[in-house]
């Protein structure tokens, strides 16, 4: 059995984000970790590579400036025993179907697969485009926000949340699964794990990016939030707070 | 000696800065998974974190000492400073189970090969837990020469009797190391003689001629007093030569200190975290905190003070691994480490002012656990007495 598992190196949840020149983060000084939704989908790849046994395999890949080594090398340290960097010079903004068309390339030509996994997105740019479009490349479906897989009998089961309801879905393998919180507990890496992940191979490969359809135009912090207001004091003030939680803030 | 120091760091994989870095991130994620309510609950009981030191054994990390011959990772000191750091920067303590990863040096340095061979894959496992080491009696604390408990030999065994204090993790230990006269002090050949190193089985010594009984403490410190009446060992237990059990023990001083200390920069850094994030978020009279330059610079001293002593624990692990002698460098990352953590608990606990004291902060659990650093394993005026003496070569004043 092979699978592969797509992730991304992506700024701390808990980073103080600057922007650069109106368009960029300025990466100085920012922390940059596995994307959570990540972490995830390699959990769900080992484990799916533990259950099947024999000589199932489990490929990482990402597409990612050179310090994204730092990352597979995370993922090689959890269990998976190989990792593949496509990195480029071009330090531009990627859309999801660019990057998509990049890893799809680089993934056909190394496979087939017959389980893919991703993050359900990344939590830099929240675009939720490159697992369904990798899949939909690759010819596969694919099981979005899932958060509970069952594989037997050459088909996969998977549930997931949607707004009020619980849906289950069934496809035929191969299978793409974009993973959501729940799905499981990712471990972390074992120093045995970190020992082994220095001998396993880590492949790197220059590639051209496609020219992307999607331009930004402008990134821009949040603005910062209003000050509070003091509404009186006392109780002479519950009139005037009940009276604007209700209608202004309308949370009663 | 240099014989058994080389032995030790044979097969010593070197861990690079990206091993390291690696190994921060895999004990942060590990402790995101004891946050600091399970510490409060483990300290309100005055409980052992069982859970938390399983999952530090599970993962491999204590035994990184251990080399890999015997099914551990073979790492030097600078890579298990980087995992005590860690687990006390994360609001953790590593004080339940650092022992577990050097206390078996000892063993590492001057046990037999069939020693080794029986013991050792054990402790790597965690199958067997090593992190008990009965030195101080209630007659003799820093005068370790004073020690009474006696060994006395009796054909194939040991038969032990007296009393040791202050031994930690006795209750959650299978084996413990045990220094015991095994020749009276006026009839050892050199001041220094005349003590030896046992490995006890506490499975079998508990209730048979060994009393185990914990204190109760003003911190969760798993501690312990010790009974010895009559306890028989096997003459197998005996580590190395008899007689020369002092100096085997001081052996195994420095590792311990720097680990210590390591400890001690993780607490400091999580006490200066916690205290900028607090100075940053309080707003008092309109303005945070941390506007005031009476809360920014103790704020600012402790972090100097923190990153200087970080640079001396550095340093002596550097030398420990390089195996040069580094006596002075360890006493003095563990004496300068541990008053930078102090001062950096003293300062977190003023910038929190009155929540400081609240146990939900975490903050009074974290400045009475640090306090433990400048009296054990060793206290300050026996760091600073060693220093007076043997580097600066002034008088012996003790």
């Amino acid at each position: 059995m092979k699978i592969l598992v797509f992730v991304k190196r992506v700024p701390a949840t808990t980073a103080r984000i600057r922007v650069a020149d109106g368009l960029r983060m300025d990466p100085e000084g920012v922390e940059f970790v596995l994307n959570p939704y990540d972490e995830f989908a390699v959990e769900e790849a080992l484990r799916r590579k533990e259950a099947a046994g024999g000589d199932a395999t489990v490929t990482a890949i990402t597409l990612g400036p050179p310090e994204a080594q730092k990352e597979l090398r995370t993922v090689l340290a959890m269990g998976a025993d190989e990792a593949i960097l496509l990195t480029h010079s071009d330090a531009a903004f990627l859309d999801a179907e660019a990057t998509a068309q990049v890893l799809a390339e680089q993934a056909e030509q190394r496979g087939p697969w017959d389980l893919v996994f991703f993050g359900k997105q990344a939590v830099d740019r929240d675009q939720h485009g490159v697992g369904p479009s990798v899949a939909t490349r690759l010819g596969m479906p694919c099981l979005s926000e899932i958060v509970e897989l069952e594989i037997a009998d050459g088909k996969a089961t998977a549930r997931r949340e949607v707004e009020g309801a619980s849906e289950t879905l069934e496809a035929p393998l191969p299978c793409a699964f974009t993973c959501q919180k729940g799905l499981n507990e990712p471990r972390y890496a074992s120093l045995k794990g970190i020992m082994a992940a220095k001998r396993k191979p880590l492949e790197t490969v220059q590639v051209d990016l496609p020219p992307a359809k999607v331009e930004v135009v402008e990134l821009a912090p949040p603005p910062p939030r209003p000050p509070g207001r003091i509404v009186g004091e006392g109780a002479a003030a519950v009139p005037e707070l009940v009276r604007a939680l209700r209608e202004e803030a309308k949370v009663l | 000696m240099a014989a058994a120091k080389d032995q030790e760091r044979a097969g010593r994989a070197q861990a690079g800065p990206d091993v390291i870095e690696e190994i921060r991130r895999s004990v942060r994620a590990l402790c995101a998974n004891f946050p600091g309510a399970y510490w409060r609950e483990r300290d309100r009981a005055r409980a052992y974190p069982t859970e938390f030191v399983k999952a530090l054994t599970d993962a491999g990390f204590l035994a990184i000492l251990v080399p890999e011959e015997f099914g551990g990772s073979g790492l030097g000191v600078a890579a298990a400073v980087a995992v005590l750091e860690e687990i006390h920067r994360n609001g953790g303590n590593g004080a339940a189970c650092h022992a577990q990863m050097y206390i078996m040096g000892t063993i590492l340095r001057h046990g037999s090969a069939a020693q080794k061979r029986r013991w050792l894959p054990g402790i790597a496992s965690g199958a067997l837990r090593l992190q008990a080491f009965a030195v101080t009696e209630p007659e003799s604390g820093t005068d370790t020469l004073g020690l009474r408990t006696t060994a006395v030999r009796d054909g194939d065994r040991y038969l032990i009797n007296g009393q040791k204090v202050w031994t930690s993790r006795a209750e959650h230990s299978d084996l413990m190391l045990l220094l015991a006269r095994t020749t009276p002090r006026e009839e050892a050949a050199t001041r220094t003689e005349g003590l030896s190193v046992f490995l006890v089985d506490m499975r079998e010594a508990v209730g048979r001629g060994l009393t185990v009984r914990p204190i109760r403490t003003m911190l969760n410190h798993a501690t312990t007093e010790l009974f010895f009446d009559d306890l028989s060992v096997p003459a197998e237990a005996l580590i190395g030569e008899e007689g020369k059990g002092f100096r085997y023990i001081l052996d195994g001083m420095n590792a311990e200190r720097i680990l210590i200390a390591a400890e001690c920069i993780g607490d400091a850094r999580w006490f200066v975290d916690r205290a900028t994030e607090y100075a940053r978020e309080r707003v008092v009279f309109d303005r945070p905190i941390g506007q005031n330059q009476g809360i920014q610079f103790p704020l600012a001293r402790a972090y100097a003070a923190t990153e200087a002593a970080d640079l001396m624990v550095a340093r002596a692990a550097a030398m420990f691994d390089a195996g040069e002698p580094c006596g002075k460098e360890a006493n003095m990352a563990k004496l300068l480490a541990s008053e930078a953590s102090w001062q950096a608990a003293d300062m977190c606990i003023q910038t929190h002012g009155g929540y400081g004291f609240a146990e939900e902060y975490d903050v009074e659990r974290k400045f009475r656990e640090t306090r433990l650093y400048q009296v054990a394993p060793v206290s300050t005026n026996l760091i600073l007495a060693y220093l007076a003496e043997h580097v600066l070569g002034l008088p012996r004043s003790y």
